[in-house]
Formats: C-alpha cells, structure tokens, sequence
C-alpha cells in the first residue's frame, strides 16, 4: 500500500481541535463563513428541489462512479488509448514528485518561463505551483478565488470558493498592494465594489491569457469510451486556459474516469446543482485529444496515483474516490461552518476532507489522527452527497482505525483490554465487583469527582459511586441454594 | 517496472476482490424529464436563457437580420466577427450601418481582442437549464472566437432545442470540441456575490428562431 507524503505545507500542522480553536476566535472569518455557506445553501436547496428525479440521479451518479472504480485499470487503458488515438500524450505520475516532474520537463521543452492555470484540486494536492517556481517558472492562477489566495500569500479555504473566508475589503486591499507586483497594476480608485474587483481581475489576466503559450488544468471528468476530458467553470478562466495556448497539461487523478459519454448525462445535472447551486455553470469545456486548428496542439494528459490506489484497496473506504468535488458536504457541515477550511490542514477541507485526507496520507500525524473526529456524525453531508457517499459511516470506520493503531498506549485501550480480562471469567468478575463494593462502602455519601487518567472525561462529569452490594452478590445472599446450579 | 505498469498493478491488487466484469451494471439509465411539447420546452428554453441575465429575441427566420443588428446597436458594437460557415442573410442588414464585419483569417488572439463582437450558429440548446452547446462547425468557428470579443451573438433554430439535458448529449459528437454555455461568465467568488462578466463575453444575446 502506498500512501501519499504529506507535504511540507501541512507537516506539523496541529490537531484539528486546536487549529479550529485558533480558526474560532477569527470572528471576521466566522461571520464570511457564515453568510457564505448560508447562501450557498440556499441556492443548491432551491435547484434541486426543481428535479424531481433527483434521488434516482444520485443512485446513477454512484452507480457510473463505481463502475469505473471497481475496473479502474480496464477503463484507465482505455481512456490512454482513445486519448492516444486522437493525438494526446499520456503519462503516468505514482506521485506529487513524480507528476511535478514531468510537468517541470514538459513546460522547459516548450521554453516557456510561464503558464497560466486552471483552478484544480489536484494541482493543488501535488503542490506543482511551488515545483514550477522552483524550477523557474512563474504560474499564474486564473480563477479569481485562486488568484486572491495566490496574490495573498494566502491557502485555499474551500474546494469551490477558496478565498470564502476573505471579504470584500481583503480583497480590494490585496489587489490594490500586489497586482502591480506580478503584472497589470489594479487602477487606483479601485472601490470595493465586487463588480469593480472582477473588472480588475479581468484586466490583470487578459494580458496573461492571451500571451500565454503553455496552460495547465485538471479534469472534472474524463471519459473512457472517447477520450474526451471535461472542465466545468464559470468565469471563462478555463476557456482562456483551453483554448488560447499552444500546449495543454491536464493534470488528472485516476478516480475522474468516467466510463462513457452518457454519464454526462447524469452527471451535468448532479455537479452543478450540488456546487454552486445553479441549474448549470455559466461555460464547460469539452476536448477529444488534438482539434486541428482550434485550439492547443500538443495536448498532454498527466495520470495521478498519489495514494489513490492505497484508498481503493479498501472495501468500506473506496467510495470516498466518486468524490466529484462540488463541495455540497462543505456548505451543510457545522462544523466546517465555524472552523473554515484551514483547520483541515489539506486542500481537502470539510466532511469529504475529514475521509479523504487520512485516506490518502494514513493516521500517522496528528492532523490525519484527529480529523476522523472533526464532525458531529449528523449525516447532512451524506444526504447532500450528490455521489452518495457515506461519509459519517468512514469516519467511524476511519475511528476505530485510529483507535486500533493506538492499541495499548491509550487510557481508553489499556482500560478496554482490562474489562476484556476481567470479564473472561467470573471469579474475576466477582472479585472485581467485590472490589468495587467496598469501595462504593468507603466512599459512603460522597461523590467521586475524579479518576487518574481520564482527568479531561471526570471534568464535566461525576462518576456514579459504585453500588455497596451487586446483583450477584444480592443475588447469592437471597437465593443462595440456587447458586451452583445456575452458574 | 514503468509507472504505468506500477499504478496499474497497483489498482489490480486494490480491485481484486471485485468479481463482476466491466459493464455489468448495464445501460446508463437516461434520467431526464420529458418535453410536454415543443412550444413548452421552448418557452422553458427561452425563460431559463434570459434568467441567466442573457438577452433573448424570438423571430422568424427572415428576421434573423434585424435581430442580430439590433443587439448589436444595443450593446454599441463597430466590429463584429462571422465565421465562414454563418447564414449570409444574418449579416446583410449591417451592410449600411457602419459596423465592419472581419473574417476569420487566422486571427490571433491580440487581433481577436480588438473585436467587439462574434455571430454564430449553434448545435443544440437544453431547456431545463437554459443551456446552449457550440461544436465548434463551420457555423461556429473555433473556440477563441466565441471566447475573446465581448459580445456573443448566438442563433439558435427552435428544433435545435432539446428538453433536458441527456437528450443533448446523446445529440452531441464527443470527437468535436464542445463548449456549453449558460449565461454570461460569472463569478461568485466575492462574498458569493454574483458579478456577470469575467472573462468570457460580456454580453451573450440568443436568437430564436421559429
């Protein structure tokens, strides 16, 4: 099993509890967060509420999901054919290195010094952006969101609106400080008018888009039985990136396989309802390797493992994988709702992050330990779920994992493993018990207030002073001829 | 071993206690609803394009013309793109009115920066979402031209309407570049407040025809 190494960014990141504590007391955040996810909410209820066969779609999103996953290799052969076929180039990544690499080697055989990019979450698990400037190369996001978290300095707070925790003013601030820095300066009367900050973002970018030679994307979907790669977007940063460079690096995770072309048929109406809870997104992009005369020529598509496979292996686990990425679980999580994105440390964040993430990386860090724990088990994010996974259900599965890998160091185990002793015989039961009674006899009155050990548990709670005499014992004291017989 | 061979050994092992072959879950279910006639998926069309803050005219075809001027003079355009393969009647009424039509000659993308606006035909439009798809035929042109000038003018034939949204991909050819569009460009992405016009065309004006 091969699990993904978590990267320097989110090395030593503390356990959830304490980063949402830090998150908490950001009231500014809170109140974004808040009205943010609110709306969003909102919005998605009201579209899918139009669809009356919404249920039915979610069981088909799963169902085609689940075919490509179960036969991950045969549909992977037969995407890299038909893309093949029709003039791309694929390759194949086991790793974040691995893939960065061979996008650094691909963008330097092109000469160029920059790209521009679509938003996407796998480029942003590799961390290729920080590869490319490593190696040189300046990469430009092209997402608004993306570009306030870039020029920020900043870390995306969530999968469809990552700068959801920034407002208006941030905003203007940031763009006012930093655009003139990396390219076209934002104009200097620039009000905080959200109209006004996009109008600066598209000036900022046309210079961008329309010199630029090489881009790099994910995928939403990519279609086996034709080879056709899908982006689903908004604001036409995806086109510009599609359409006007000359070569194309599309960065895409195995689990975006889609097995044919009619599961876009569900699937363009189950994505953009649960995202932005629109009937449909303003612009996606479709495209079948090379298009002679339209568009990129020299079109790559890079494969990524990156503790993939690791997550498959499980029979329970495996369903995490027909993430689609729309975020629905985010908007309806109260958890999420009040510690933002960050405290997840990953770019998964949220319901789909708190399983994804020790998935993909193992329990072994503290993060990863405690994330299984971030939720209050209530279910929103299976019933928003356009996919339907069962999220509560891998984090209580995530859970005993944690707890089993800790067996024996923990109070709760070595506690476990004690009552396991005890109750493997009842003269040992009995002398427990006997035990406990005349501790119950000694405390007489009073109330324990604390057991070494689980100091953080006795806290909040008084332990019920144990019984002066049990059922057994009573038990034998009144009816004591039947005793033998009965044990 | 290749990393091709790794990853794919790798999902095997994952996957070998799977026992169904590829494809036993059978055909993909078409969930979609129904047209409950043409007129009414053509109202539905036309209402759910013009909530997206998009223009919508209705005309007959031989008032394609007029209607293509008049968004034009709407939207203050002087300079407006047509892909070879347009209907010449959609473009004949401009001829007197000061606004040049340019062809594409291999424009680049600096050139097609300068042009206010592009006229095409379409492949096929979804009703329930208000959504059209280009293929990117010679009605259309290739994809930057729908995508750099300000202003899409798109017409778009009654017939050409579809109900729901697995009716249109099992019209559309997977092999041709296909972009849907649905409404102007936005962004939520200040404060989820929504902001038409980013990047794509600013103004996107649909022409139906019937």
């Amino acid at each position: 099993m091969t699990l993904q190494t978590t990267s320097h960014t989110f090395l030593g990141m503390p356990p959830f509890p304490e980063a949402a504590r830090a998150a908490l007391a950001n009231t500014q955040q809170r109140r974004n967060l808040a009205h943010a996810t609110a709306t969003i909410r909102g919005k998605r209820a009201l579209v899918v509420g139009e669809v009356e066969r919404w249920e039915e779609l979610r069981v088909a999103g799963a169902d085609a999901k689940d075919e490509a996953l179960h036969h991950l290799p045969h549909y992977l052969e037969q995407l890299e054919e038909n893309l093949t076929a029709r003039g791309a180039t694929v390759h194949w990544a086991r790793d974040a290195e691995e893939a960065n690499r061979i996008v650094v080697d691909l963008v330097r055989a092109t000469g160029s010094d920059e790209v521009v990019k679509v938003k996407s979450m796998a480029t942003q698990e590799i961390e290729l952006n920080e590869a490319l400037e490593a190696a040189g190369i300046s990469a430009w996001e092209t997402d608004l969101a993306e570009l306030i978290v870039q020029l920020g300095h900043d870390r995306p707070s969530h999968i469809l609106v990552p700068a959801i925790h920034r407002n208006r003013a941030e905003i203007r601030e940031i763009f006012l400080r930093e655009m003139g820095t990396v390219g076209r300066a934002a104009p200097e009367d620039l009000t905080s008018e959200p109209a006004r900050l996009a109008e600066a973002a598209r000036l900022h970018l046309r210079e961008k888009f329309l010199r630029a030679r090489v881009a790099v994307s994910g995928a939403n979907f990519a279609i086996a039985d034709t080879g056709t790669l899908v982006v689903v977007e908004s604001e036409g940063n995806g086109r510009m990136c599609l359409t006007l460079p000359q070569t194309l690096i599309s960065v895409v995770g195995v689990e975006k396989v889609l097995p044919t072309f009619a599961d876009l048929g569900t699937m363009m109406q189950l994505l953009p309802r649960s995202s932005t809870g629109e009937r449909m997104n303003p612009y996606t992009s479709m495209w079948t390797g090379v298009h002679e005369g339209d568009g990129p020529q020299d079109v790559h598509v890079v494969l990524l493992d990156n503790g993939r496979s690791a997550v498959l292996e499980d029979e329970l686990g495996r369903q995490a994988l027909r993430c689609i990425r729309c975020s629905a679980c985010l908007n309806v999580c109260p958890v999420y709702e009040r510690t933002g994105g960050h405290a997840y440390g990953s770019v998964y964040p949220g319901p789909i992050g708190a399983v994804l993430n020790p998935q993909l990386r193992g329990t072994s860090s503290p993060i990863d330990k405690s994330l299984p724990y971030a939720s209050s088990l209530c279910g929103a994010c299976f019933e928003a779920c356009p996919v339907r996974i069962d999220i509560p259900a891998l984090l209580v599965d995530l859970r005993t994992k944690v707890v089993d890998e800790a067996s024996g160091r923990s109070p709760e185990a070595a506690s476990m493993r004690a009552t396991a002793w005890m109750f493997g015989d009842h003269r040992r039961l009995e002398a427990a018990q006997r035990a406990s009674t005349l501790a119950g006899r000694l405390l007489g009155g009073r109330s324990l207030r604390s057991i070494p050990g689980l100091g953080a548990w006795t806290q909040a709670r008084d332990v019920p002073n144990p019984p002066r005499e049990t059922f057994r014992q009573w038990w034998a004291r009144t009816h004591g001829d039947d005793e033998e017989a009965g044990s | 071993m290749s990393a091709r061979e790794e990853i794919l050994s790798r999902l095997r092992t994952a996957t070998a206690d799977i026992i169904t072959q590829p494809g036993a879950r059978g055909e993909v279910p078409v969930i979609g609803v129904a047209s409950p006639g043409p007129e009414q998926t053509l109202e539905l069309f036309a209402e759910n394009v013009a909530d997206y803050r998009a223009s919508v005219t209705r005309c007959r075809p031989d008032e394609v013309g007029q209607a293509v001027a008049a968004a034009l003079v709407r939207a203050r355009a002087h300079v407006l793109l047509v892909p070879d393969g347009v209907d010449a009647t959609w473009v004949e009424p401009l001829r007197d009115s000061g606004i040049r039509v340019v062809r594409d000659e291999g424009l680049t993308a600096d050139q097609l920066d300068g042009i206010d606006a592009v006229v095409t035909a379409s492949r096929v439009g979804i009703a329930t979402t208000g959504t059209i798809v280009l293929d990117h035929a010679d009605d259309q042109g290739r994809r930057a031209l729908t995508l750099v000038p300000d202003q899409h003018v798109c017409v778009i034939r009654a017939d050409q309407v579809v109900h729901d949204v697995p009716d249109a991909v099992a019209m559309l050819d997977p092999v041709r570049a296909l972009t849907w569009i649905s409404g102007p460009s936005a962004t939520s992405d200040i404060e989820l407040d929504r902001v038409e016009g980013v990047h794509g065309p600013r103004t996107l004006d649909v022409v139906i025809v019937s």
